[in-house]
């Protein structure tokens, strides 16, 4: 049997399979230079950028929790204009299309990101973190009211040309009155999930293990999370979904997949094996040798009934 | 942020020997040729551990203590569940590594006489430099008790001068080891030192006051929580002197920054600006 195809789109980025990298946990391209063969990856993920440079919290800013990590970095990342001077002209270099996540504390700071990236070159993508758990100012707030979520994506949506991704938060009581809003306000596609908030305590010391108290719950431990709200947020939209969180293996993968996922990020896992997004890759196009498959979008949305 | 980061290799390494060292130490070989080959004193490996409970996902951060021809060496100490399943690896296990990450400890300059300040398994990677060191100095060494002394006959065996603190008293003199540094200082005034310390925060912290009071350079090696330990998550970080900017400061990663920084550059919890 030939080789299946693996090729994908979101909006107009087109990815030679559908597996990325996840906000946060990759860096800026440069930093797995010489672990990763980067040109493997559907598309990469690069950290949250602000209108200014912002220090996150201060340590400890992670912990190991069963099943997953703690993270209350707080989005420290080098703003806007320390992000294009120092980290894109890497970035270009990858050969993949890059995608960047933004943040801002207003809706002005969302604009003013969107607007100077529009001005550099070599970014195929924004995706809008509507939902970092970790910031004391707007942060979630954004992702979790419905009005103030379509003034950021419409408002975001003026600036940018590039295909806008917006990244949900998973702590709402429904995701597909969000999900619609956003696809009404102009959304391209829709990514989540983001991390889910949570807390650990040192019963030794009785202190919060983060010194931000809370922090965003990543790992296996969100998975069947995620694949829920996916599940979910595909019925609800016709845009593409991008399914986040807890992926180890290929499995995972192909789980948001037939939950209609057009495409997966890899997060957490690339800490223990900074190949394992490459390892999903090839996980997947032996799913669909042995299923019969010659293209992976046989495998969206195939879920069946209970 | 001396030093360019060298290119790293993740491997399968075969555990090769679990040695004790006294009840609270072991010591761990591995057969890892393309880490062992390139690793420089003060770089550090990211383990993932078979034996661990797989709910627990993170690599878990150790010192160099040796390279040796295709050989690594790991002086580490059990204090939770990682090390426990380290402590269970026998000859012919597989662990992963990833390394050798980090800068290392910048070489010795021409004229200096090296000091090694280590406190319990903070010994570890100062050995790895007495070994690559020609110049042979003095080393210092303190723990709590006699057992968290590392190395000393070690240290002894490539020709170097070694003095032992203990807060309890069971070895070597009563107290701290930086007490006792500064006994010696005061006594081989007129020396010119690079001073090279790894140990727990607390120390490395009295070892910089007096680095600065003694107009000595003295290099640091830290240890904090890592996720990564690649660069990529921002956990590890350290507030440290901007260089280009007097007067304020900005964030340093631990795992691709350091481990290994000069005392001066670090500020110190309470320090902030
Ligand atoms: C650069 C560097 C070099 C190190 N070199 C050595 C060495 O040579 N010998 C040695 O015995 N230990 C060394 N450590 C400390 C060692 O990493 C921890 O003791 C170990 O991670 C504890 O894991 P655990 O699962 O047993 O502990 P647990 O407490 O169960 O671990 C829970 C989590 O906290 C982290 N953690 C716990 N204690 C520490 C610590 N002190 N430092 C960093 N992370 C910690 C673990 O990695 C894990 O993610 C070094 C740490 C760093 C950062
Ligand atoms: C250390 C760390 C930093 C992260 N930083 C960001 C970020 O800057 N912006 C963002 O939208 N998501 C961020 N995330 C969230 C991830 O992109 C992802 O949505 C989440 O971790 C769930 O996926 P996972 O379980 O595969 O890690 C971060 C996650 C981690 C663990
Ligand atoms: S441990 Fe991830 S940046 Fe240092």
């Amino acid at each position: 049997m030939s080789v299946p195809r693996l090729e994908t789109a979101i909006g107009r980025i087109r990815m030679k399979n559908p597996v990325m990298t996840a906000s946060g946990t990759f860096g800026y391209g440069t930093e797995y230079a010489d672990l990763v063969d980067f040109r493997q990856l559907g598309a990469m993920v690069v950290k949250g950028i602000s209108l200014e440079p912002w220090a996150g919290n201060p340590p400890p800013r992670l912990a190991e929790v069963r099943g997953g990590l703690l993270n209350a970095i707080g989005l420290q990342n080098p703003g806007v204009e320390g992000f294009t001077r120092d980290y894109l002209p890497a970035l270009r270099e990858l050969g993949i299309p890059v995608i960047v996540n933004i943040w801002g504390r207003t809706l002005e700071e969302y604009e003013a990101v969107a607007t100077r990236l529009e001005a550099a070159e070599g970014i195929a993508g924004l995706e809008l973190n509507v939902s970092c758990p970790n910031i004391k100012e707007g942060g979630i707030a954004f992702g979790t009211d419905p009005a103030m979520l379509e003034r950021v994506v419409r408002a975001v949506r003026k600036q940018t040309s590039r295909t806008l991704i917006v990244k949900l938060a998973p702590n709402v009581t429904r995701i597909d009155p969000l999900a619609r809003i956003a696809e009404e306000a102009g959304a391209d596609a829709l990514s989540l999930i983001n991390t889910y908030p949570a807390m650990a305590i040192d019963i030794e010391t009785r202190r919060p293990v983060l010194s931000n108290v809370t922090g965003g719950l990543s790992g296996p431990a969100i998975h069947p999370i995620a694949v829920k709200l996916v599940y979910e947020a595909v019925r609800a939209v016709q845009i593409p979904v991008i399914g986040i969180g807890g992926i180890v293996e290929a499995r995972d993968a192909i789980e948001f997949l037939i939950a209609g996922a057009r495409a997966v990020a890899v997060g957490t896992v690339n800490f223990t094996d900074p190949t394992a997004a490459l390892a999903v890759v090839a996980g997947i196009r032996d799913y669909l040798v042995r299923h019969n498959l010659s293209d992976v979008s046989e495998l969206v949305g195939s879920v069946r009934g209970p | 942020m001396h030093a360019d980061v060298t290119s790293r290799t993740i491997e399968e390494a075969e555990v090769a020997l679990q040695q004790t060292l006294g009840p609270d130490y072991r010591l761990m070989t591995l057969v890892s040729p393309n880490i062992a080959r390139r690793a420089r004193p003060g770089q550090f490996v990211h383990l993932r551990l078979p034996g661990l409970d797989p709910a627990y996902l993170l690599r878990r951060p150790f010192s160099l203590h040796r390279a040796v021809g295709d050989r690594i060496t790991i002086l580490y100490k059990q204090v939770g569940v990682g090390t426990a399943a380290m402590a269970r690896l026998r000859s012919g296990d597989r662990v992963s590594v990833m390394g050798p990450l980090g800068n290392g400890f910048p070489p010795l300059p021409d004229g200096f006489h090296p000091l090694l300040i280590g406190g319990g398994y903070g010994s570890a990677p100062l050995f790895f430099l007495a070994e690559r060191t020609s110049q042979k100095g003095v080393v210092f060494l303190g723990g709590k008790g006699r057992t968290d002394l590392l190395g000393d006959s070690d240290f002894k065996a490539l020709g170097w001068d070694v003095h032992m603190a203990t807060e309890d008293g069971s070895a070597g003199c009563k107290g701290l080891v930086t007490a006792m540094l500064e006994k010696w200082l005061a006594e081989h005034s007129s020396l010119p030192t690079v001073w090279y310390a790894c140990g727990p925060d607390g120390m490395l912290r009295a070892v910089a006051l007096l680095a600065v009071e003694h107009g000595v350079q003295a290099w640091l090696s830290l240890d904090r929580r890592m996720g990564c330990g690649a660069g990529v998550c921002l956990a590890c970080v350290v507030k440290i002197q901007d260089p280009e900017k007097a007067g304020s400061w900005k964030w340093a990663r631990v795992c691709r920054d350091g481990p290994v920084f000069e005392s001066r550059q670090i500020l110190w919890e309470g320090e902030f600006a």
